[in-house]
């Protein structure tokens, strides 16, 4: 079985954002990327699948600019086979996005696609739905755990109060949640090696699909500050300022 | 313009969230129709014609959408959509499931976890970890938008609106709901409660969340964690706050052995009161807090308990 992972170039989680003074966006000049930490787990989990025997080959694939191959660099250090870039310099939103990765799921056929649960730029947590409708497959998304199984999969998913466990025909497609696995780190010579294995490069006119923005961006701002707090001395005074000067409790 | 609210239930019971979802919706202007799809939802039917300014209940009581799964339930709601300009549900792990599948099998963007309505078509939320807030505007004949539902407060009660039933029925072979595992709870729920009292990793260990417990008991409030108290066993990722977990906005948030990460800082700073527990004076978290103690928690935390 081949699977298919999806990966995205994202700022890194560790940088503190600035919004561009004239609020047209967040400004990315400068700023240190990565791949976004959700992928990671994706890639992770692909690779394992691979390790166990259960995939033959591991393809990943990113739909953004040229920037990205870093990512896909990346991901090949981690263990991927190959991987496919398509590449666009415009914002690509969460559908247009679907369609060029649908586009590669017909092509390649892949068994099993996994997908991040979401980007941690956009916060969005769509593409793998829209992925799965596009391509008319199941979903399991929010994913803690995967099985594969005479051609099935059974995943188990984080939702509100708890876990729950469902069954999905393969082909299908799979977004990790945080605590799907660790993610290894990619070791110096597999990073060399990576240098070496095969990257495509396509756009989304080759793959027929268009890039065009239905949601306009209109505005981006920087969230009410809080306003700076005190420190209290002791449990009295701040069981003291909770009933009467915060008065939430009684 | 007309908006169907996709109805949140868990064991037979309306979610506290579908009320805040109304609100929304009441917020985009025009006529709120209720979703409850699942299997044997009668009572949940009757309570969803209640919340103030919805005018009818669409029923879908069928076994396929037992377990709200997102494929059965995404093919409902495309059969619907025709009828409507906006599809909303709660940002919960259902309405994550299920509206983006919606959204492209209409072929339309999905707005995800909106915090404030600005008109019928442009809307803000949060993204980067709540560390920017976008306004947006959808130009797609049907909207389908997820709402967090602590940015919106609940509507009333006082509502009859009619009860009709969905006959469509949507075939699937491909996923196959197998068991859920529920974490048990007397408390509030995290994701609704007035007070969150929330440990991270300076408890040490599970059996200390116990000293949350009492003080939780007082106060009526629910518990969570952070990323770290989750990812070191000390309890269960349900009741992780943050970015990747709950996004929880109490009247009262008290943190105790977290350092702050934005990560958790995004989950957790629009409570109105925050409180910080930490022995570190540098940590992030007193950067947020309205008050702050400055202490060791195993020594504070008893006291508390008994003194309020």
């Amino acid at each position: 079985m081949k699977i298919l992972v999806a990966v995205k170039r994202v700022i890194d989680y560790n940088v503190k954002i600035r919004v561009k003074p004239d609020h047209s966006d967040v400004d990315l000049t400068n700023v240190k990327m990565a791949m976004n930490p959700f992928c990671e787990i994706a890639v992770e989990e692909a690779v394992r699948l691979k390790e166990k025997g259960v995939a033959s080959e591991v393809v990943a694939v990113t739909v953004g600019p040229k920037a990205a191959q870093e990512q896909l660099r990346t991901a090949l250090a981690l263990g991927a086979d190959r991987a496919i870039h398509v590449e666009t310099e415009e914002r690509v939103e969460s559908l247009a996005a679907a369609k060029a990765l649908a586009k590669v799921v017909e092509s390649e056929q892949p068994g099993l696609t996994i997908l991040g649960k979401q980007a941690i730029d956009s916060d969005n947590n769509q593409v793998g739905q829209m992925l799965a409708a596009l391509t008319g497959l199941p979903q399991g998304t929010f994913a803690s755990e995967v099985v594969i199984e005479n051609d099935k999969a059974q995943v188990t998913r984080e939702i509100d109060g708890g876990l729950q466990t469902v069954e999905l025909t393969l082909p299908a497609i799979v977004t990790t949640d945080l605590r799907l696995n660790e993610p290894r780190y990619a070791k110096l010579p597999d990073i060399m090696k990576a240098k070496k294995k095969p990257l495509a490069v396509t756009t989304p006119a080759e793959l027929g699909v268009e890039i065009q923005s239905r949601v306009t961006l209109l505005k981006v701002e920087s969230p009410a500050e809080r306003q700076g707090g005190i420190k209290v001395g002791s449990v009295d005074e701040l069981v003291e300022k909770l009933k009467n000067e915060a008065k939430v409790i009684a | 313009m007309s908006i169907l609210v996709l109805a949140e239930h868990h064991d037979g019971v309306l979610a506290d969230a579908t009320a805040h979802v109304v609100a929304a919706a009441q917020q985009i202007g025009g006529e709120i129709d209720v979703l409850v799809a699942g299997e044997n939802v009668a009572a949940i039917a009757e309570a969803a014609a209640r919340p103030d300014g919805v005018s009818r209940v669409r029923v879908a009581d069928n076994a396929a959408y037992a377990h709200l799964l997102a494929e059965p339930t995404a093919a409902l709601l495309a059969e619907l959509a025709g009828d409507y300009s906006h599809v909303l549900a709660a940002a919960s792990t259902t309405g994550k499931n299920v509206l983006p599948r919606l959204a492209a099998l209409q072929d339309v963007s999905q707005l995800s976890e909106i915090i404030a309505v600005e008109s019928a078509d442009t809307f803000k939320r949060p993204i980067y970890a709540g560390n920017a807030i976008a306004t947006v505007q959808s130009e797609d004949a049907l909207k389908v938008i997820t709402v967090r539902a602590t940015a919106f407060d609940a509507v009333g009660e006082g509502g009859s609106a009619s009860v009709e039933a969905v006959d469509f029925v949507a075939d699937n072979a491909q996923s196959r709901f197998v068991e859920e595992q529920l974490a048990e709870s007397d408390r509030p729920e995290l994701g609704s409660a007035k007070v969150v009292i929330s440990g991270g990793r300076g408890m040490g260990s599970g059996e200390n969340f116990q000293l949350l417990e009492g003080i939780a008991d007082k106060l009526g409030a629910a518990i969570g964690a952070s990323r770290a108290a989750v990812d070191a066993g000390f309890v269960p990722n349900d009741m992780q706050v943050g970015q990747t977990g709950k996004i929880v906005a109490p009247d009262l948030y008290l943190a105790v052995g977290i350092s702050g990460a934005i990560q958790h800082l995004a989950g957790m700073k629009d409570s109105k009161v925050i409180v910080a527990i930490n022995k570190d004076e540098e940590a992030p978290i007193f950067q947020v807090a309205d008050y702050g103690l400055v202490a060791d928690l195993f020594e504070v935390l008893p006291e508390l308990e008994q003194k309020l």
